[in-house]
């Protein structure tokens, strides 16, 4: 029962990292109607820039900091050099683009950074385990970066639920010509939400660099999982993006951990080893086939799409 | 226009001459090449070069350019000619990648191959062009047992031998109870399957991770801990064993369970290590401070043009190119000449950086393997440090499957 519960903790955790991801991602794929496969650049970009400004400043909360303000800027500019030129076309020159993208981050990191990977250490006060239960202790780090992605899930409701840029943000995903008729500079909002989006990304490389260390390419498997997130929220939809994340994590993290001996009730002990690893990391796949033939739109498909 | 017309014409006669002579000069040259490569020994490199284990790639090509810089680049009088080629870590490329090297540079040798599963799928298309190859560090089971060729050497071991060695030096610390942690690959499970013959207690927990991708453990850590175990077996090779180590301190594991590791700390991992490798022992052929005279020269050149300590990966790659010299030399540059090469190579004839060794019917090394520990050097850097000999001329445990005689 503990392990259980630890393991919900873990499946949270992970989830919640998947919609720090994923909201740039449907954010961005859901207003601007770009698929952004470079997402997962920005991602690597927010840990590199975090181990550099960390080790600059000597401070971990500094160093976060600065990495996500260098990561927006970062995202505003590709808006303004690259994918700007793209809007209005076929997903498939997105996609073309946004590949090329990947390509060249990775090449630039290799030549900025070197091939061989970063660090980023933790200060002495996060790096340590609390007992969340008597004989269940918890690394801290994993509950910041809890508290830390449902801050941001607060914020993210706010901005676009109480805000007048929130307001524009949602006009915009209805209904971009109505919005652009009515006086609004409706580039100048596609500047701002690709930055925020990059941010978000960044913000969750970051905050996974000390865990998975900093390295070349971190952000394409994730990536994956992230578009998964986003089709099963519903694409353009945050609130989706949020639910579909933590049952995303959840699942993946609790059918690694207890399918193998579930399997081992049904079927031979070797017969289980081979398949329950298989199996665990195909589920949220499968979770995603079922969602897309019961409802195409996702959970929760954002209105007036 | 009169004047112009055969002016433009002579212009166009003269270009066309020079284009005829150049193209001739062209074949020509093209035709002395293909003349002069008979006459070099052609060795296709297939390894790691991009991504996040480019690192141990990069390694194993420095070694094996040091071990041609040691031979003069010549073997048995022949210029040395090296096709390195990049298998992204992925299996269906490294095929695509051997291949190429067969068919179109039509190689003499093929060296390399870091992951098991990459050289499984490689294996077939060397095989039947009747090429050597030689696994410098992958070697899956099947290879040692039904798969084993006439044509296949490793310069490395057999992946079940360096966990079995593991698990004799778990039985002496007298540990009982033990939880296995690796990637669901061929050498995850070789690994895994390895530690479980040769390990006297009991194993309370296996959990094979999704390979190459998944590197956030927080699920299996959980679990290895509730299962409370004497003591944690894992191998994480690469970058992998960096976020091993570093999750498992955050997990608050550091200390309270004993971590056994086979090659999760090595030279290239070390550096991004550093404090959490402290005392996690390890098993290898090979380390950087055996004391015989190939390996001082080895290790110190190496140190002394990369500013960094080789590792495992490269010392077996150094060994893969002398033992390939030492075919070419015993048939002096008679490339065609393969089963005297073959009968060269079962020798070991060469001075291996690990020290003498043998090979068996199936073309793997019979050993020793060494206990590692972390230390710093007296310059303040990691290293590792041989503690003491597990076993001694230990060999695979699928020797007998294997046909060969």
């Amino acid at each position: 029962m503990l392990l259980f519960l630890e393991q919900c903790l873990n499946g949270l955790q992970f989830g919640l990292l998947l919609f720090l991801l994923a909201a740039g991602l449907t954010l961005v794929f859901g207003i601007m109607d770009m698929v952004n496969l470079a997402h997962g650049s920005l991602y690597m970009l927010g840990a590199y820039f975090a181990a550099t400004f960390a080790a600059l400043t000597g401070s971990f909360v500094l160093g976060a900091l600065l990495a996500l303000i260098a990561t927006l800027l970062v995202g505003m500019a590709v808006e303004l050099i690259a994918l700007r030129r793209l809007y209005g076309r076929d997903h498939l020159d997105h996609v073309l683009g946004t590949f090329g993208l990947i390509l060249f981050f990775n090449e630039l990191v290799r030549l900025i950074w070197g091939p061989a990977g970063m660090n980023l250490g933790l200060p002495p006060s996060l790096n340590t385990f609390v007992e969340i239960l008597p004989g269940v202790p918890y690394p801290t780090y994993r509950l910041v970066i809890i508290a830390v992605a449902l801050l941001v899930a607060l914020f993210l409701y706010v901005v676009v639920m109480r805000t007048r840029i929130g307001m524009l943000i949602r006009a915009g995903a209805s209904n971009r010509e109505m919005v652009g008729a009515l006086g609004i500079n409706i580039k100048l909002l596609y500047t701002f939400v690709f930055g925020l989006g990059a941010a978000l990304a960044g913000l969750a490389g970051l905050l996974q660099a000390p865990i998975l260390t900093v390295q070349i390419g971190m952000g394409e498997n994730i990536l994956i999982v992230a578009f998964v997130v986003v089709v099963i929220g519903g694409i353009g939809s945050i609130r989706g993006a949020f639910i579909a994340a933590i049952i995303v994590g959840l699942i993946d993290t609790l059918g690694r951990s207890f399918l193998p001996d579930l399997l081992r009730l049904m079927l031979s002990k070797e017969a289980a080893a081979t398949a329950a690893p298989a199996l665990s990391s195909m589920l949220i796949y499968l979770l995603m086939a079922i969602i897309l033939v019961l409802r195409p739109e996702g959970l929760f498909p954002a209105s007036g799409k | 226009m009169k004047k112009i017309l055969p002016g433009l014409f002579r212009r166009g006669l003269f270009a066309l001459a020079g284009v005829a002579i150049s193209a001739g000069a062209i074949l020509a040259l093209a035709a002395g090449q293909i003349a002069a490569q008979q006459k070099t020994v052609k060795i296709g490199f297939v390894s790691t070069f991009s991504g996040p284990t480019a690192v141990i790639g990069n390694d194993m090509r420095n070694s094996f350019e040091l071990a041609l810089d040691h031979l003069g680049r010549k073997m048995g009088g022949l210029p040395v000619e090296v096709i390195y080629e990049d298998d992204q870590q992925k299996p269906e490329v490294g095929k695509q990648k051997t291949e190429k090297l067969i068919q179109s540079d039509k190689v003499d040798f093929v060296v390399g191959y870091i992951w098991s599963n990459v050289l499984l799928a490689s294996l077939k298309p060397v095989i039947d062009s009747k090429t050597f190859l030689i696994s410098s560090n992958a070697g899956p089971h099947q290879i040692a047992g039904e798969l084993c060729s006439p044509f296949f050497f490793s310069s490395s071991w057999q992946n079940d031998q360096t966990p079995q060695a593991m698990g004799h030096y778990m039985n002496q610390k007298g540990v009982k109870t033990l939880f296995l942690l690796g990637p669901n690959y061929t050498a995850g499970k070789d690994m895994l399957a390895g530690v479980a013959a040769t390990f006297k207690g009991k194993v309370i927990g296996e959990e094979l991770t999704k390979w190459p991708d998944q590197l956030d453990f927080s699920a299996e850590l959980s679990k290895a801990r509730a299962a409370k175990p004497d003591a944690i077996f894992v191998f994480y090779p690469g970058a992998a064993g960096v976020q091993f180590l570093t999750q498992y301190a955050q997990a608050g594991l550091k200390g309270k369970i004993p971590l056994y590791t086979v090659f999760t700390i090595d030279s290239l991992s070390l550096p991004r290590q550093g404090d959490l490798a402290l005392g996690v022992p390890g098993v290898q052929q090979w380390v950087n401070d055996l004391p015989n005279a190939a390996n001082k020269k080895y290790v110190a050149d190496f140190k002394a043009k990369h500013k960094a300590y080789p590792s495992f990966y490269g010392a077996q790659t150094y060994d893969a190119a002398n033992l390939i010299n030492s075919a070419v030399v015993a048939v002096k540059g008679d490339l065609s000449n393969k089963d005297a090469m073959r009968d060269e190579m079962r020798k070991a004839n060469y001075a291996s950086v690990r020290g003498p060794y043998k090979y068996g019917n199936n073309h793997f090394p019979i050993q020793n393997f060494y206990l590692q520990d972390v230390v710093k050097d007296s310059e303040g850097m990691l290293t590792l440090k041989t503690v003491a000999t597990i076993v001694e001329n230990n060999r695979d445990r699928f020797h007998n499957e294997c046909p060969m005689k």
